[in-house]
């Protein structure tokens, strides 16, 4: 545990040195809040009653999708993983005493929380500060504050668990861009990155909540705004969670079974 | 043909410390600290000399060169080179001269080395049959035959050298700059550079300019040697003026630089 | 010189198309790609549509031809504007060294150095949308109207053009922090979809007089679709090529301060 805080900590140290990036990505992120936030507001006006969810749920879904950018984007690998898997620099990996899958698993969190925690508080912040309804409004309750915290943890470990499935499928091919950038494109998309699952048409909303992806950001976003409570809320943690554990069985078989065929072929 | 007086130039690089504490405090307020890469540097070269400047790491050899070039300017100080001032009449200086850089490329790296050529002579506007007698002397000299249908990343560091000096004078310059031009190469390679650039002075009176670490470089080409340390001219001379008795050229010239006042022979 | 100008860039031309040719499959993938991220951008449009018949007077359609006109005026400044995307790189590696080393404009060097041919995707991508929203809507085609399509297209180039330049003069201050200037790259890309008004009118201003890409989207588009007839807005996308100068300018200032300090 202490070597992965270690590596957290290095991530972060290393992020600081790049203080005009953290400023520059920051001043990006708010620039597609406020956009986003122009665009649905159109489309409020036009038809209020056609909105499928509240105008401020919207926006507080839009700022924290912002702000923990970082935890959710689904084209962010670690590329020194695919470099190790193509040149047989992995065979270095497996001679050391961790297990592929909980080290690279913990390398990928650390990358996420390190980048997330240098951006997440400004954009907040000043979101907060916005006049009302624009701005990021306060959680509806504590319970539901807490658990979105518990849900956003969640939503990010099926991410990295997504992205150990998408490593696992890279061990057994010979050139896995392709692979990795279809994946990540539909699952951007599935996820609600491109607009949230509410504007989704119902039948495909329908299907769409039943799959992994919703719980991605889907449902902490909404449940910080109080667009997800009761019955459906419990429902989608239920689903979130059952979808993890399917998640990190599977990238843990792919990657035993690429470990394998590794040792075998010698890397 | 080559005059340089008094030239000073300083560059401003940003401070890093390490630590965390340190790299939070520079997000806020960043550090400067002035670096003097040529401090009042003069020298003077004549038409079809071969000269060498040497110096340990950081003593300021790259940053003469890009002035004479005419890719920096310098604060301050004189500089003229076959009548132009470089980095203010780039347009008509750059037709006078070839640079090679030993560790970067101007070739193309994904085309044969001869389409990378077919450019350079639109770039310099070479005649027609003055490219094909430069090209066909050149591809003599340096054996190029078989390397022009070759892309530039599929040759060997030593065969690309050959492509790199053949691209540089295709538009016969009067004064070829090497820097560092034989790096990274095998003993073959070496010694067909070194044999090329003396045919070339001797033949086309190509004024050249060298920087290297190689002492066997200056032992073979150079009459002439340009000390520099610290941003200053240390000695103008020849290599028997550092040489000593019993000792390799090599361990002489550390036993110069170490005599460098304030020269920790730390790498910059 | 002129005419020398133009032969030069022809060769720079045929040499890139030629490298890249090199890299098929990575040409394939980054075909790929594009065609994805535009898939799903233009199933979110069509899908906030099912919800909404429309946005402040504009129909799917509308937008559809909006959306393809800024793809298209994107993907052609990406595609031969690429040595200014990448200067940092150039900067990074010191190949600028090199363009300062040859007796040729600056500026037709970087032109030179790289132009992207795996941008046919967008390019394809944009015409498409173009011409499925051009059959939906059924336009009464005149002079003008082609006349204002075609300017939209060299305006709109013109400005995401100068946006790479502008992106590029700054790499020779700081080569850190420049994602920033994606939002006026990308992000123009993808906000620029809806036509500009729907932002309000305060961002429509800005983007009438800062920078203006208004001039080559949201104005010419009310004539295209027939919504204003003013005479002056077929020619009205070739007045934002103004914003070019500046970018050049301070391209000028920034080769001025490189030589200076040799960062």
């Amino acid at each position: 545990m202490k070597k992965y805080f270690s590596f957290f900590r290095l991530r972060l140290q290393m992020g600081m040195q790049y203080r005009i990036a953290a400023f520059a990505g920051m001043a990006t992120q708010f620039f597609w809040g406020f956009m986003l936030i122009g665009a649905y507001k159109a489309f409020y006006e036009s038809n209020a009653a056609a909105f499928p969810m509240g105008f401020q749920a919207l926006t507080s879904y839009i700022w924290l999708q912002q702000a923990f950018l970082a935890l959710f984007i689904t084209w962010r690998f670690d590329n020194d993983i695919f470099t190790m898997i193509t040149d047989g620099g992995i065979s270095y990996e497996l001679a050391r005493p961790v297990r592929l899958y909980s080290m690279w698993f913990a390398k990928n969190l650390a990358m996420r929380l390190s980048e997330a925690a240098l951006r997440f508080a400004p954009v907040l912040l000043v979101a907060a500060l916005l006049p009302k309804p624009y701005g990021l409004s306060l959680p509806v309750s504590l319970p539901h504050f807490l658990l979105f915290l518990l849900t956003l943890g969640l939503g990010l470990l099926t991410t990295i668990a997504f992205l150990m499935i998408v490593y696992g499928l890279a061990m057994r091919m010979l050139s896995s861009t392709g692979v990795r950038l279809f994946l990540s494109g539909i699952v951007e998309f599935l996820s609600g990155q491109v607009i949230p699952l509410p504007f989704f048409p119902d039948k495909v909303r329908f299907v769409l909540e039943l799959l992994p992806f919703a719980g991605m950001q889907n449902v902490p976003l909404r449940i910080y705004s109080g667009d997800l409570s009761g019955t459906p809320m419990l429902h989608a943690m239920v689903l979130q969670l059952v979808w993890l554990v399917i998640f990190i069985a599977a990238g843990a078989l792919l990657l035993r079974s690429g470990e394998r065929r590794a040792i075998v072929q010698g890397g | 043909m080559i005059h340089m007086q008094n030239v000073v130039k300083t560059y401003r690089v940003a401070r890093r410390d390490s630590g965390a504490k340190a790299a939070f405090f520079a997000l806020f307020h960043r550090k400067y600290d002035l670096v003097r890469a040529l401090d009042g540097l003069s020298f003077d070269i004549d038409a079809g000399e071969i000269v060498a400047l040497l110096g340990p790491n950081g003593a300021g050899k790259s940053t003469a060169i890009k002035i004479l070039s005419g890719i920096l300017y310098p604060d301050s100080g004189a500089v003229e080179c076959g009548g132009f001032s470089p980095a203010r009449d780039r347009m008509r200086y750059t037709r006078e001269i070839g640079v090679v850089f030993g560790q970067r490329t101007q070739l193309y790296w994904d085309v044969p080395v001869g389409d990378s050529y077919g450019l350079l002579q639109d770039i310099y506007d070479v005649p027609e049959a003055e490219f094909k007698r430069n090209l066909s002397e050149l591809t003599e000299l340096l054996d190029l035959k078989e390397l022009l249908r070759t892309p530039a990343r599929q040759l060997s560091l030593g065969q690309r050298m050959r492509c790199e000096l053949a691209a540089s004078l295709l538009h016969s310059p009067r004064i070829l700059f090497l820097d560092e031009p034989t790096i990274g190469l095998d003993a073959v390679s070496k010694l067909a550079v070194r044999q090329f650039v003396k045919v070339l002075n001797e033949e086309k009176k190509t004024t050249i300019i060298l920087t290297t670490h190689d002492m066997q470089d200056v032992e073979a080409l150079s009459r002439r040697v340009l000390m520099i340390g610290k941003g200053k001219l240390l000695l103008d001379g020849t290599l028997q003026d550092i040489r000593r008795d019993g000792e390799s050229l090599d361990e002489s010239l550390v036993d110069f630089y170490q005599g460098i006042e304030g020269f920790d022979g730390k790498e910059e | 010189m002129k005419r020398h100008g133009f032969r030069l860039y022809r060769h720079y031309l045929s040499l890139s198309i030629r490298s890249s040719m090199q890299y098929k499959s990575s040409f394939w993938l980054t075909m790929l790609g594009q065609a994805l991220t535009t898939i799903s951008t233009l199933l979110g449009v069509i899908f906030m549509f099912q919800r909404f018949p429309e946005v402040k007077g504009f129909t799917l359609d509308d937008v559809i031809l909006c959306a393809g006109i800024v793809q298209l005026q994107f993907a052609l400044a990406e595609m031969w504007a690429r040595g200014f995307d990448r200067f940092s790189q150039i900067v990074r590696l010191g190949e600028y060294d090199r363009i300062l080393l040859r007796p040729r404009g600056k500026i037709l060097q970087v032109f030179g150095s790289q132009f992207e041919l795996s941008r046919i995707g967008r390019i394809i991508q944009g015409v498409l949308m173009l011409v499925y929203a051009l059959v939906r809507i059924r336009l009464r085609w005149d002079f003008l109207r082609v006349l204002t399509l075609v300017n939209m297209l060299i305006g709109g180039t013109g400005v995401f053009t100068a946006i790479c330049i502008l992106r590029a003069a700054l790499c020779f201050f700081t080569l850190e922090g420049l994602e920033v200037m994606n939002i006026f790259f990308d992000g123009a890309r993808e906000h620029g979809k809806y036509p500009l008004n729907i932002y309000g009118d305060k961002f429509l201003l800005f983007c009438t007089v800062a920078i203006p890409y208004a001039l080559v989207q949201y104005y010419p588009l009310l004539y295209l679709l027939g919504r204003r007839a003013d005479w002056f807005l077929p020619f009205l996308p070739l007045l934002a090529l103004w914003f070019l100068i500046p970018c050049l300018l301070l391209f000028r200032v920034g080769v001025r301060h490189y030589q200076s300090s040799g960062s």
